[in-house]
């Protein structure tokens, strides 16, 4: 077997497309509500969490021979927080500034269901290697449905991107307004909504 | 082995709790030294922002050593005492009772000018908020002023930290005309406050701005005496 096999490929990037963790698992929601109102903010997150969702995958699938199935949440829940902890001590050291910058999603992170989902139904029954790229492959998943909200809210809601001025002067001498609503979370729920709807018109299989 | 005994779970258990209580212990002991650095830097990168002076993190410390003068503790009377003002914690001042308190003031020169710069601390929605202020040689109007927050939303309450919220306070006065002290308001764009200097707030961060106008008004009060000699 290849490092990537027919079989990994499919763990990889289905979770981008057909399996989505946010458009089709509807987990991981919570979040993409809480930090996506700028686009920056929303790749931070989606970095981090991919970051911790890969080795947290493989560390509970190096030890899932020795868990003990009554307390497999819990043991899940400390190598996740643990790991969190640990990223967030180290960023504090060498990169304050981004450190800062996470500060907040820090402990979103731990509570992330994606996280605990993917622990408990993949990283348990397979070995490291499949469940670093389901890690890297649901991570993404989350990451681009982050970014493609992140993008639109920060761009209609406050007309920057990246902080950048995106719209020009011009355009507000002639009477264009920023759309408010955007930045408030229920914005967010519409936009994954869209995407959702999207991504089900164009693939008949997920439509029920 | 039986992994479902209760021996091997409550063994299991422990060692787990016991190795990742070390691993965290190590980390945290092992990385402080940086961490408190990194933090003191930060600190003064702050107060540097509040006298309008943008620096990166490695300029910090030359700039600062040059641009600060003196800097004391004032107690509530507006009074000079000793003491240290960077390293003290504004947080832990607060939590003292009133007349024990003592507050930091950094003195810069800037054009032959003393500015005055002086600490603040509050409350936002989510976590403590915090900043820095400098006043003119008259000790009323703003010459800079710098927000931070612990975990204020971003795009939202989390706008505090922009130099643009911060250079709205620039040439606004604490003092009414009689010499009382009477804060700065923080309003929603387009409304007035009445009787007293009033700022913009941040649109959908009503309560991070409502929390930047209480903390102007009790951490500022607290140097009110200092403010009127």
């Amino acid at each position: 077997m290849g490092l990537i096999s027919e079989k990994n490929k499919f763990v990889l990037f289905n979770p981008l497309s057909k399996d989505n963790p946010i458009t089709v698992q509807m987990l991981g929601v919570c979040s993409a509500l809480a930090v996506t109102s700028k686009l920056e903010p929303s790749l931070v997150m989606a970095m981090a969490v991919i970051v911790v969702m890969a080795v947290a995958n493989v560390i509970i699938s190096l030890m899932r021979n020795t868990i003990p199935n009554r307390i497999r949440i819990i043991v899940q829940l400390v190598v996740v927080a643990a790991l969190v902890t640990i990223v967030s001590e180290v960023l504090k050291a060498f990169a304050y500034d981004v450190s800062k910058q996470l500060s907040v999603f820090i402990g979103l992170i731990i509570t992330n269901c994606i996280l605990m989902g993917r622990l408990e139904a993949f990283a348990l029954a397979n070995k490291p290697w499949p469940s670093f790229l389901d890690g890297i492959g649901n991570g993404l998943g989350y990451g681009i449905i982050l970014v493609i909200v992140g993008f639109f809210r920060e761009l209609l809601g406050s007309g920057t991107l990246m902080d950048y001025q995106i719209i020009p002067e011009i355009c507000y001498e002639w009477g264009y307004a920023n759309n408010g609503l955007m930045i408030l979370p229920p914005m967010a729920l519409i936009v994954v909504a869209c995407i959702i709807w999207f991504q089900r018109s164009k693939d008949k299989s997920l439509q029920e | 082995m039986n992994r479902e005994s209760n021996v091997y779970t409550i063994v299991y258990a422990s060692v787990m709790v016991i190795l990742v209580a070390l691993v965290l212990a190590f980390t945290s002991q092992g990385l402080k030294e940086r961490q408190g650095e990194n933090e003191s830097v930060d600190k003064m990168r702050q107060i540097l922002r509040s006298i309008n002076i943008v620096v990166s993190n490695e300029e910090a410390q030359e700039v600062f050593a040059k641009a600060i003068g003196t800097s004391y503790l004032v107690d509530a009377a507006g009074k000079k005492v000793e003491g240290d003002a960077f390293s003290i914690v504004l947080a832990k001042e607060l939590a003292k009772p009133e007349a024990t308190r003592k507050y930091p003031v950094f003195e810069a020169s800037i054009d032959g000018q003393t500015k005055y710069i002086m600490a603040l601390r509050g409350a936002g929605l989510w976590g403590p908020i915090w900043g820095y202020i400098s006043v003119n040689e008259d000790k009323n109007t703003i010459y800079g002023a710098d927000f931070g927050h612990a975990s204020e939303t971003p795009g939202l309450g989390a706008e505090i930290e922009n130099a643009s919220f911060g250079q709205e306070f620039i040439g606004k006065k604490f003092l009414d005309p009689s010499s009382q002290f009477v804060s700065i308001a923080v309003v929603k764009p387009g409304k007035k406050a009445v009787g007293k200097d009033y700022v913009d707030g941040i649109s959908g961060g009503t309560i991070t701005s409502q929390g930047v106008e209480d903390m102007l008004s009790s951490s500022i009060g607290a140097y009110a005496n200092f403010l009127k000699n």
